[in-house]
């Protein structure tokens, strides 16, 4: 089967460092107009869809049940802060350990099958973690949640989302700085050669399966990095973060803003996250609609992404 | 409850998987498309039978006839006029475009009718249970069992003995060649997406009366279907069917026997378990390599 997934775009090395500074200049802008809370779910959901592209863009698998790693990683990181009383970057961290150390039984099961198998088996695995955290009550609250998780950093005060953007932001930098050294690294190139041609780098040696359930588990430690954070930003777990309509968020945040681009997840986090914010304040409820309809127009219309068509018409200009 | 209505309640629930499983196959057998919209249209299938009850008094027999051909005349328009268009690509833009459409149905239904249950009665003459024999069993399962094993083996029949299945079980294995003998391939592409689909509109009719009308009726449904075929085999038709009988039984069985959630899980946890032993499923072939 030909992959014409993935047109090549290939991203300047600037672009990532031209982010990192978009977000802090976010943040000089908070007080003008977004609100914090508002930013720092889009970091949350900024590393979520890297997570997805990292694995999508650059192994070809497109998991369509990373809510189990973001919402494992909500609910580890949830425990941990209101259990233990660490930092919150340590529950956060906890969080994203435990979504890893999930990762690698599913990750080891659904690489045995690649294309749209993988994307049905990994949705089917999200559907089970999701049976085992409503009926797993005692744990994880079921349906009605995990509640008040604190937010703990050497005792400064972040109950005011615009600190906590601050205290937010070097943690989501260091994910997304972590997805970008894994893709421009030696693996991250045995990742896209064996998503271009497994046959012929299986034939110099590399072990596919393996390396791909490497890319998962990294994939599933950004993702729970997101997760956790989130668990924190907003001081409860729902049973939402492991529904498969959050493995459906994470993923039109990649497409809308560009597969295989690394960086697009970030601009359709930080679109979509904004919209859906303006959306509900605006009384509108149907979400579904929204990102339906987003799936559907960029799959039909402008399957580069926003990320992959600006690097693309930068290129052609540029080379005039 | 006896062991007997356990399997017998087993073979009903396994009926719904078979029937989703049959239409999901073979779409991807003729377009090599996982049509996610699939649940979508179960759910517009009970809906449908439920506002036709409710908004015009059209009684359930009208509805089980004229829903699917209407859907499935819906699923024929989807085809020609959007995922065509991507047919030419990779197969899983076609599962993210009917993922989105799925969202979006999914929505609109309910903006329409809320998300809570609706009720909807069984048909007069099929209230009441019959006697099996060993044991009573209520009328309309039996139905609904009936209905599901007799559209089993017509489709069966269909591709095994009629000249369109030939034309469809030839292209599902070797299209290239198919067209190269002069079959215009592409004229059944839409007519069997459409009839896929109200496969899963039937199906979504025959549940309004044993299940809950809702939304999301769908949607929950499908995941479980996605496994299904993954342990059958979505290459094969027979493989599909038959795991989707087989996971109603075992559910039946551990919702019977078994702590509770077991039976919620127990579908994936057999699809693991398929994955580790046989990765291509219980009646697949091995993939072409890619």
């Amino acid at each position: 089967m030909t992959s014409l997934l993935l047109q090549r775009v290939r991203t300047p090395r600037w672009a990532g460092w031209l982010l990192l500074a978009a977000g802090a200049l976010l943040a000089l802008w908070l007080p003008n107009g977004l609100y914090p809370a508002v930013a720092v779910d889009m970091l949350c959901w900024a590393l979520f869809a890297v997570a997805i592209d990292l694995l999508l863009g650059y192994g070809g698998l497109l998991s369509f049940g990373h809510a189990a790693f973001w919402g494992t990683s909500a609910y580890t990181a949830g425990l941990i802060a209101a259990h233990l009383g660490v930092p919150f970057p340590v529950a956060v961290l906890g969080g994203a350990l435990a979504a890893a150390a999930l990762a690698a039984p599913i990750g080891y099961l659904a690489v045995k099958r690649s294309g749209i198998y993988f994307a049905m088996v990994t949705l089917a695995f999200a559907q089970l973690v999701y049976f085992v955290a409503n009926g797993w009550s005692s744990v994880t609250g079921g349906e009605n949640g995990l509640q008040s998780v604190p937010r703990e950093l050497f005792g400064l005060d972040l109950s005011d989302p615009y600190y906590f953007y601050y205290a937010a932001l070097p943690m989501a930098a260091l994910g997304l700085l972590l997805a970008w050294r894994i893709v421009h690294s030696p693996f991250g190139r045995v990742l896209v050669a064996i998503r271009d041609n497994p046959a012929r780098a299986r034939a110099l040696g590399y072990p596919a399966h393996r390396y791909k359930l490497l890319a998962f588990v990294l994939s599933a430690f950004v993702a729970g990095l997101g997760g956790g954070l989130f668990a924190v930003a907003h001081g409860f777990v729902s049973l939402d973060v492991v529904h498969w309509t959050t493995s459906g968020k994470g993923v039109v945040l990649v497409v809308l803003g560009g597969i295989g681009t690394l960086w697009g997840g970030v601009v359709g986090a930080a679109l979509v996250v904004n919209l859906e914010d303006q959306l509900s304040q605006a009384g509108f409820t149907l979400i579904g609609l929204v990102t339906g309809g987003i799936f559907v127009l960029v799959v039909l219309l402008f399957r580069r992404g926003l990320w992959g068509s600006a690097v693309a018409l930068l290129r052609r200009y540029s080379r005039l | 409850m006896g062991f007997l209505t356990q399997t017998f309640n087993g073979l009903v629930g396994g009926s719904f998987y078979a029937l989703l499983a049959l239409g999901l196959a073979v779409i991807f057998g003729m377009l090599r498309v996982v049509n996610f919209a699939h649940g979508a249209f179960y759910m517009l299938g009970a809906f449908g039978a439920y506002v036709l009850l409710a908004e015009a008094g059209i009684s359930f027999w009208w509805a089980l006839l004229a829903v699917p051909v209407v859907l499935g005349l819906l699923g024929i328009l989807l085809e020609r006029t959007l995922i065509r268009r991507l047919s030419a690509l990779d197969p899983l833009y076609n599962f993210l475009l009917t993922f989105g459409l799925t969202l979006m149905l999914q929505d609109v239904v309910k903006s329409r009718y809320g998300s809570q249950s609706n009720p909807y009665g069984a048909p007069a003459g099929l209230r009441g249970t019959v006697d099996l024999g060993l044991f009573d069993f209520p009328a309309y399962r039996v139905f609904v069992f009936g209905v599901a094993v007799l559209l089993c083996v017509g489709v069966w029949w269909l591709l095994t003995r009629t000249r369109v299945g030939t034309v469809v079980r030839a292209a599902t294995e070797r299209p290239e060649l198919t067209r190269a003998l002069g079959i215009d391939v592409g004229r059944w592409i839409a007519p069997v997406f459409g009839f896929g689909v109200a496969l899963a509109a039937l199906a979504g009719v025959l549940a309004a009366p044993m299940r809950a009308v809702n939304p999301l009726m769908g949607a929950d449904l499908i995941i479980g279907v996605f496994a299904v075929v993954v342990i059958g085999g979505l290459g094969s038709v027979f493989g599909s069917v038959a795991a989707g009988f087989g996971i109603g039984l075992l559910q039946a069985w551990s919702e019977a026997y078994g702590p509770g959630l077991l039976a919620q899980t127990l579908i994936f946890l057999v699809m693991a378990l398929v994955l580790l032993f046989r990765p291509a499923g219980l009646f697949g072939r091995e993939e072409l390599p890619t």
